[in-house]
Order: structure tokens, then C-alpha cells, then sequence
């Protein structure tokens, strides 16, 4: 047995407790419950393992052999090698949650990082040491309006993914907090803020707006939306795609109380969906309130600076039931890679992808806009995502994989206004070839 | 004599070297976001970042740094195979939203890990969904909801748990709404069949159970439990941070229960990641199938897919499907292990823990309250020494630092006074053992300053953790304008 050492000492060690069989360690199992024989292949060598999963493997289209151009809140972004370099550091990825702060400083001091560079990208004053994803982040800052503000109402933007909903909404119910939704302006896209505006009662524990929404969007009156849920002393919740913050202001500057987001693009790889990396940020005064873990600079008996994980009182493991979340396990490696991919890029590099996001969706809007049949349905300004109208859009969908590309994410099935719409998603990992690929094929079919 | 490296080394935003913030280049977008300057984040070289975070990884303890026996957390080796084949491009380089046809590789090995888990767990039906343990619970509740409330019978706002159930249970009960009864455990540390069957009611959602429990006794009267728990018409959950003690030996599922997680990051060895991405998939009985989360992975005529119509799912717990990186390496580990394999690991994690709890408890030196036979784990009690020298658990583990051996869990369960909760798991060799087992006898003999000084040969000193309480430092910026905690709002 290659990973059992003591495997094949075991009647050895048996001798030496004086217990004659190995079952009689598990003497306290009933007998009717005592399981023959899993029914599971044997154990097969590495080589063989490797070989296997390589034929599922090839099953697969990776993002190189079938460009995609799919958005949805995923897109593939290109990963520096320094960050697999850190984050395959085995001292890092085998430890466990740094309960033993002495042993741990190395992580501990990278979180403190990544909390700091988190508050410095939303504008605010502190950072958790992250949630399991965006939509759970959503999910938790309702928790912790409801929990400030003792009110049971949250309002959402219509257009937010039909998953972040169905999370939500699983996430709130037992805290008996009602959702309501907020329309988006059909013209532009954004946020329709008259009708946000009235729905803003003294009965509301918070507001929340994606920057960019989900149809790719920039929400231009996110000032409005503050003042109108401030003068209801309501706490105003932003969701964003981290990236996007080299480019557009930071929500802190635009009167968010709380900033969350998928952090995946820092990072982590699209990975199926996994790897995901839940973003929350708020203001200091709402700290007791924060739900997961953070961690606090301090000093050791000698005086020298140290980390440790703080505010405990907060947490499962110490407060049970009445802990601000359930949470435990967060999303330690994936946290980490984006403390390596923001330092890596720095304030310059943060921007200057940024930009290439925006470039990259404007140039392919434009082109495939300048396509007879395809159309922009919304006005407002987008990030790397947007909206496009074409009469045939599923057929569409089928054509484009018949050519090796896969297209946008069609958004009828949840958004059933949007008929014959497609959600697009490009970034500076697209190639002008692909991209070129991509437009050829548009024509063609069409 | 075991010593971490020690290195002053600075925060990344002191290893900036200054460079001028550049202009903001000018971008399209709304007048109102504007942004005038970047972001200030540290402008390094890359070889300045690898060192870096080189030296704050040589400042951390890893499972190949040493021993790490934290108990109820099942820190066993993570095959090198099961990293490397989970970060090939053809997983990772994949969007959750690809058209399943392109994407049969992952869809197939999420369908055969979740007839793997059944199999293992004895249950009907898995859902991969969940991020972790705790999420994994948070689901379980949710699905008891689903099918109380399925059957009109929404009377029903308490869980009930024993006294030694891990934290998270309690806290996930009451995000999902329920009230939380606590009931005491026997002079033998298993569950009070009398308790249970005094509180359990029709008012009861669920009964929250670990087996072996966290103090590593098996529950031998676990098919009493489930009839009177049934018998109410309440839901048995298993909580499974510790299903490696059973693996191969006997199923969740057989025992009666109707909800298990499995934490993958436990018991099939994908790595914790220093507290994430973990992995806690749930199984169901038949009875409560129609509610699990969606997508469901189907297979018809050789082909996977992701299927949506379950009027009754509770819908969604997580975006998009899973830690998907964390389900290929557990499909690799179980292919590496097989059946059999399993057995061994079972065996042999629980072999270690008995070997060691012996050794201790001949020592003279620590007391093992509650039923002698454990399973693959036992919690001893330091309270001898603390009475006799003064030393406490919190000082036993510190110094167990300074051995390069990672502490187990310290003050857990709460039943047990000055609790030590050791795991060894089945990774760790008879030598690895017996030098832990060494060190602790090593310990408690020693003038009593050393441990009370305890750690001697980390990076840094023992850390003063009420000082970062009353004084929250949270950020670089925080650094310049630290203050006292606000008094807690009312």
C-alpha cells in the first residue's frame, strides 16, 4: 500500500495493544451493520490511474481546443505561472485552517495581504478572508443587512443570475428575510432607479446592485441608489467583478457599505466552476457582524509583528449556534492565488487589464454589431460582457460548435423577455485569431 | 531539535520600491466611475514577489512538514497524483456554462464519484454541490425543510444535537431557521437514548449525529437511535468529518440515516488549502431524492448530462456545480485506493489512534475519559497536569511546536477538560507515532517554564491574541490609524 505505512506492521502493532484481530477494533460496530466489502474497482497503480484519466480527459474541450466566448460571471483570464509557483507550495496547500498561529504566520501574513488589498480594490475599510463563492457571498451580506438593520426585506436587481437567486433565496429563508426584485430600464440595461427608489421603505435591511450587472453592464447612478438607501439609513450592497475595479472607481467611493463579488478572475482558473473565491468587503463599524474568518496583526510576547485569526466570538467553532455563519472551510488556496495575482499585476497592471477587458468587449460588440442581423439590445456602457440580439440565436448556438467555437450563454430560459438573446463574454485571453474565427463564423451563418 | 525559519519579512506593500503611481489612461467609461488614480497596490518585480511568498511558505506548516493529528479533521498525506491531474488544462481550462456534450470527461467523473460516494456511504443519491462541510449541512437542513414541509408537516422548528457535536452543526441549524436543543451525552461519551427520546417530538426537523462521535467512540446504539428518532417522525443527518474511521467497515446509509455530507477534503484526501476550497457533497435516501440541489448529472445511451426539471429541488446552494477541482482529485484518490484500499486506510487510521491512546494512556501521564475503545481518533485530557504543574492543553500544544509537530485540536469537545483531540489518520508511520507519542510524555516531565514559554522555534513567539481583539489591525491601512474595538453595538 503505497500511502499506509504501517499496512504491513499491522499484527505487530495489534501484538503489542494485545488485541488478537483487527476487528476487534471495530468490536463496537453491531454486527448487522458491519459492511462485507465495498463494491468498488481495487485500487489500480498511479501509471494506470494517470492513464485513465486521461481518456476522460480527452473528453473534454478545454477553452485552446474550443475557444469559447461564453459569459456569465466566468471568463477565461490569463494565470501568471508565478501564482501556481505560490499556491503549489505544498506548505501551503496541505495545511489545514491556521488554528496554531505560530505555525502558520507565512499564511496568516498572506491573508492579511489579501484582506488589505481587497479593502484597498472596493473602497472599504475591512475584508474577510473569503466565502465560498460570489453567489454565497450575496447570500451572507443579506444575512448581515437583516442582522444590522433587525429588518427583513431585501431588495435585488431583476437582472442578477438565475443561480444567485435560487442561492439567495435558500440562503435567507431561514431568517425569514423576504427578496424583491427591482426592474432594469429596458433601454439601457441598468438599473431602473425610479422604480428602485420607491421600493426603498424604512422596512428594507438592504439594497444590492451588480457593477457591471449581469447583462455586462456599468450602473451609472450608483450614487443615486446610495443616497436613496442611506436616507433610509440602509445598508447599500455592491456586487463586482473585481477586475473591473482597475478601471471604473471603487464602490467605497460611491457610498457602498458592503462589496462583494466572484474574485475568481484573480487567480484561479474558470475550472468547470469550481475554485471559486466569494469577495466580501464592508465598513469597519459593521465588524461584528462579519461573517468568516480574519485575520488581525498583532505582536508575540517578544513584541515582534505577528498574525493571527481574530474576532473569534463571531464564528462556529466558539459561538455555535449563534454565530454569525456556519461557515468554516472558506476558500483558503483560491484566496491566496489572488493575494499573488494582485501583487503580481500591482496597481499599473490591475489597470491596464482592466483595460484590455473593456477594449476587448467594445472592439467585439462593434464587430459583430456591424453584422447584418445581430444587434445590441441595451444602450448603457459594458465591461467584457454584453447583450446580443440575433433572430436565430439558438440555431446559432448549434452552428458555431459545428465550426469549433462555442458561443455566448443564451439568456431566454431565465430571462424569457430576452428572446433570441446571447450573452457574450471576451477578455485579453482571446486571441484577434479566435476573435477573427469567432466573427467569420457569425457572417457564415448568418 | 525541530526550528522554523524566522524571517522579519515585510509586508508587501514595504517591498514596494516606490515606483510614481502612473496616469490613469483614458477609458470610456460612465462619467460617474471614473476612476482617477489606480488602485494602490504594491508595484514589485516578479522575483521579488517568489521571495516573497517563498519565505512566508517556509513560515507555514504543511501535512510534508510534519505531523498534523487535528482531531475531527483528518489530516492525511494528499497524493501528488491527485494535484497534478486536477490542474490539467482539459478540467481547468473549462467553462461551468460549455455545452455538456463538450464537456463528457468531467461530467463522467462527477457521475461515477457520486455512485463511488453512494456505494461508500450507502446512501441513494449524492449531490456535489456543496462547498464544504459546514455548506454541506446548511443543504442537509434544507432538503429536511424541503421534505417536512413537502408533507404538510411544518410543525417542526428544532434540531436536536448532542453535546459533542461539532460547531458547525449548531450554526447551520440556525441559518436554516431552526431553533437548537443540545442534549448531554452518557458516562460512556455516546449519545443519552433517554435524552433523545425525552426531546425528541413532532416538533423535531432533525437529529445531527457523528459517527464514531468526536470523541471517537462509535455509536453501538445507533439502530435505537434512528428508531426513536423516526419513530417521531424526524430526519436522522450524518455529519461525516469522520467517516474515515468507517470506511469499508460499515455505511451511514445501513444505519438509518437520511442525510450524510462527506467532507472530500477529509476522507479523500484533497488538501484543506490552508482552509479551502474543500469539498462537502451530500447523500440522500430515496425519500428525500426529488429534493436535492440542481443540476442533477443523468446518463442516457453513454451520454452525461446536467438535468434541471426537479420541481421539488431546493434549487441552488452554490454557483455552478461543486469545487470541481476537489471532486477530480477525490475520484482519483478512490481509484487509487479501490475498495479494498479503503478498508486498509480505515483499519489502519483506526489501528494508529488505538496504538497511540494506549501508549498515553500507559503513561500515566494524560486520562482518557469515556469508553476506552476509540475509533480513529481520541480525546485525552491534560487535566492531570494542569492540576499537578500547572501546564495547560494550550501549553502542551505550543510546545509540541517547538518538536516540529503540529498540536491536535486543543478544548474540543467541551465535554472533556483540558480536551487534546488526536487524529493520526493512517498516513503517518509506527516511528512518526511513537516520537509524537515521546514528545507528549517529553513534555508533560519538563520543567514546567518551557512549555508555559512554548513556542520556542516558530517564526514568532506565542502570539498575544487578546491584543488583537481590543485592538483590531485588519489592513495595511489600519496599520496608520489603529484603534480600540468599538464598544459592541447594542
Amino acid at each position: 500500500m503505497q500511502f499506509i505505512p504501517n499496512s504491513s506492521i499491522k499484527q505487530a502493532m495489534l501484538n503489542d495493544l494485545g488485541v488478537a484481530s483487527i476487528n476487534d477494533l471495530f468490536s463496537d460496530i453491531p454486527p448487522q451493520l458491519r459492511t462485507t466489502a465495498l463494491r468498488l474497482p481495487a485500487g489500480m497503480t498511479q501509471q494506470a490511474v494517470e492513464a485513465h484519466l486521461r481518456t476522460l480527459a480527452c473528453k473534454n474541450k478545454s477553452f485552446y481546443e474550443l475557444p469559447s466566448f461564453l459569459g456569465g460571471g466566468i471568463k477565461p483570464h490569463y494565470l501568471p505561472a508565478a501564482v501556481k509557483a505560490v499556491t503549489g507550495r505544498s506548505e501551503f496547500y496541505t495545511a489545514y485552517t491556521p488554528y496554531q498561529p505560530e505555525a502558520s504566520q507565512g499564511f496568516l501574513q498572506a491573508i492579511f495581504e489579501y484582506q488589505s488589498m481587497i479593502a484597498e480594490l472596493t473602497g472599504m475599510d475591512i475584508a474577510n478572508a473569503s466565502l465560498y463563492d460570489g453567489a454565497t457571498a450575496l447570500g451572507e451580506a443579506a444575512l448581515m443587512c437583516s442582522r444590522l438593520t433587525h429588518k427583513k426585506t431585501f431588495l435585488i436587481p431583476e437582472n442578477i443570475s438565475w443561480e444567485k437567486k435560487s442561492v439567495l433565496k435558500n440562503y435567507t429563508h431561514g431568517a425569514g428575510i423576504t427578496i424583491r426584485e427591482t426592474s432594469y430600464d429596458p433601454q439601457t440595461g441598468t438599473c431602473n432607479i425610479d422604480a428602485l427608489t420607491r421600493l426603498i421603505t424604512d422596512q428594507v435591511a438592504g439594497i444590492y446592485v451588480e457593477n457591471p450587472n449581469f447583462f455586462g453592464l456599468f450602473e451609472d447612478h450608483v450614487e443615486d441608489i446610495a443616497a436613496a438607501a442611506h436616507a433610509h439609513q440602509t445598508p447599500f450592497v455592491v456586487g463586482v467583478d473585481p477586475l473591473s475595479l482597475g478601471i471604473v472607481r471603487s464602490p467605497g467611493e460611491y457610498g457602498a457599505d458592503i462589496v462583494i463579488g466572484e474574485g475568481k478572475a484573480l487567480g484561479n482558473p474558470m475550472d468547470f466552476g469550481g475554485s471559486t473565491l466569494g469577495l466580501f468587503a464592508c465598513r469597519q463599524e459593521y465588524l461584528r457582524q462579519l461573517p468568516g474568518r480574519i485575520i488581525g496583526m498583532t505582536k508575540d510576547q517578544e513584541g515582534n509583528p505577528a498574525f493571527c485569526m481574530t474576532m473569534q466570538t463571531r464564528e462556529q467553532h466558539i459561538r455555535r449556534e449563534k454565530a454569525t455563519s456556519n461557515i468554516c472551510t472558506n476558500e483558503g488556496l483560491c484566496m491566496l492565488a489572488a493575494a499573488v495575482h494582485l501583487a503580481w499585476l500591482g496597481g499599473t497592471g490591475l489597470t491596464e487589464l482592466g483595460k484590455q477587458n473593456f477594449d476587448a468587449g467594445h472592439h467585439l460588440l462593434k464587430a459583430i454589431t456591424a453584422i447584418p442581423g445581430y444587434t445590441a439590445p441595451f444602450s448603457g456602457t459594458h465591461f467584457n460582457e454584453f447583450v446580443i440580439h440575433h433572430p436565430h440565436a439558438s440555431t446559432l448556438h448549434t452552428e458555431l460548435l459545428h465550426h469549433g467555437i462555442h458561443g455566448g450563454l443564451l439568456l431566454e430560459p431565465w430571462f424569457p423577455a430576452l428572446k433570441d438573446c446571447i450573452l457574450f463574454g471576451v477578455t485579453e485571453l482571446h486571441t484577434p485569431d479566435q476573435t477573427k474565427k469567432l466573427l467569420t463564423t457569425l457572417k457564415e451563418v448568418d | 531539535m525541530y526550528r522554523s525559519a524566522r524571517y522579519h519579512e515585510p509586508l508587501l506593500r514595504d517591498l514596494n520600491e516606490g515606483q510614481p503611481p502612473s496616469p490613469m489612461p483614458k477609458i470610456d467609461v460612465p462619467k460617474t466611475l471614473q476612476r482617477t488614480r489606480p488602485v494602490a497596490l504594491p508595484v514589485l518585480e516578479e522575483l521579488q514577489l517568489m521571495r516573497h511568498f517563498l519565505h512566508l511558505s517556509h513560515m507555514n506548516y504543511g501535512v510534508e512538514t510534519g505531523m498534523y493529528p487535528l482531531g475531527s479533521c483528518t489530516m492525511k498525506y494528499n497524493p501528488k497524483l491527485c494535484e497534478a491531474i486536477s490542474q490539467w488544462d482539459s478540467f481547468t481550462l473549462t467553462h461551468p456554462n460549455q455545452d455538456p456534450l463538450t464537456m463528457q470527461g468531467t461530467l463522467q467523473l462527477m457521475y461515477e464519484l457520486e455512485q463511488m460516494l453512494c456505494e461508500i456511504t450507502g446512501m441513494d443519491a449524492i449531490s456535489l454541490q456543496p462547498a464544504a462541510g459546514a455548506q454541506g449541512e446548511f443543504s442537509g437542513l434544507l432538503l429536511a425543510r424541503a421534505y417536512h414541509e413537502h408533507r404538510n408537516d411544518t410543525a417542526r422548528t428544532e434540531v436536536i444535537l448532542p453535546n459533542t457535536a461539532h460547531g458547525t452543526n449548531p450554526a447551520s441549524a440556525s441559518m436554516a431557521g431552526y431553533s437548537v436543543i443540545e442534549i448531554p451525552s452518557t458516562p460512556e461519551g455516546t449519545v443519552d437514548l433517554k435524552a433523545l427520546e425525552n426531546t425528541v417530538s413532532e416538533h423535531t426537523a432533525c437529529f445531527m449525529l457523528t459517527n464514531p462521535n468526536t470523541l471517537g467512540i462509535f455509536e453501538s446504539e445507533i439502530l435505537e437511535i434512528a428508531r426513536i428518532v423516526h419513530a417521531k417522525g424526524a430526519l436522522l443527518y450524518y455529519d461525516g468529518a469522520n467517516l474515515n474511521a468507517i470506511l469499508g467497515k460499515a455505511r451511514p446509509g445501513d444505519m438509518g440515516f437520511d442525510i450524510v455530507h462527506i467532507n472530500l477534503h477529509k476522507t479523500f484526501s484533497t488538501p484543506h488549502g490552508g482552509g479551502g476550497p474543500g469539498s462537502g457533497p451530500i447523500g440522500v435516501k430515496k425519500h428525500l431524492e426529488s429534493f436535492l440541489p440542481v443540476p442533477r448529472i443523468t446518463k442516457k445511451k453513454d451520454v452525461f448530462s446536467f438535468a434541471y426539471d426537479y420541481p421539488q429541488s431546493i434549487g441552488k446552494i452554490k454557483a455552478w456545480y461543486g469545487n470541481t477541482s476537489a471532486l477530480v482529485k477525490a475520484y482519483t484518490y478512490i481509484l487509487l485506493m479501490g475498495g479494498d484500499g479503503l478498508t486498509e486506510a480505515a483499519e489502519v487510521a483506526v489501528l494508529n489512534a488505538n496504538y497511540m491512546k494506549q501508549k498515553l494512556v500507559d503513561s500515566g501521564l494524560y486520562d482518557l475519559p469515556y469508553r476506552a475503545l476509540r475509533k480513529h481518533e481520541f480525546v485525552l485530557s491534560a487535566d492531570r497536569l494542569l492540576n499537578l504543574k500547572g501546564v495547560r492543553a494550550l501549553d502542551i500544544a505550543k510546545r509540541l511546536l517547538d518538536f516540529g509537530l503540529h498540536p491536535p485540536t486543543v478544548y474540543f469537545p467541551h465535554i472533556v477538560k483540558e480536551a487534546l483531540m488526536i487524529e493520526p489518520t493512517e498516513s503517518e508511520s509506527k516511528q512518526t507515532l511513537d516520537a509524537y507519542i515521546q514528545a507528549l510524555i517529553t513534555i508533560a516531565g519538563e520543567d514546567t517554564s518551557l512549555s508555559k514559554a512554548a513556542p520556542h522555534e516558530t517564526a514568532v513567539r506565542r502570539i498575544d491574541e487578546v491584543g488583537a481583539v481590543k485592538t483590531p489591525i485588519l489592513t495595511w491601512k489600519a496599520l496608520e490609524t489603529a484603534v480600540a474595538t468599538p464598544k459592541k453595538e447594542t
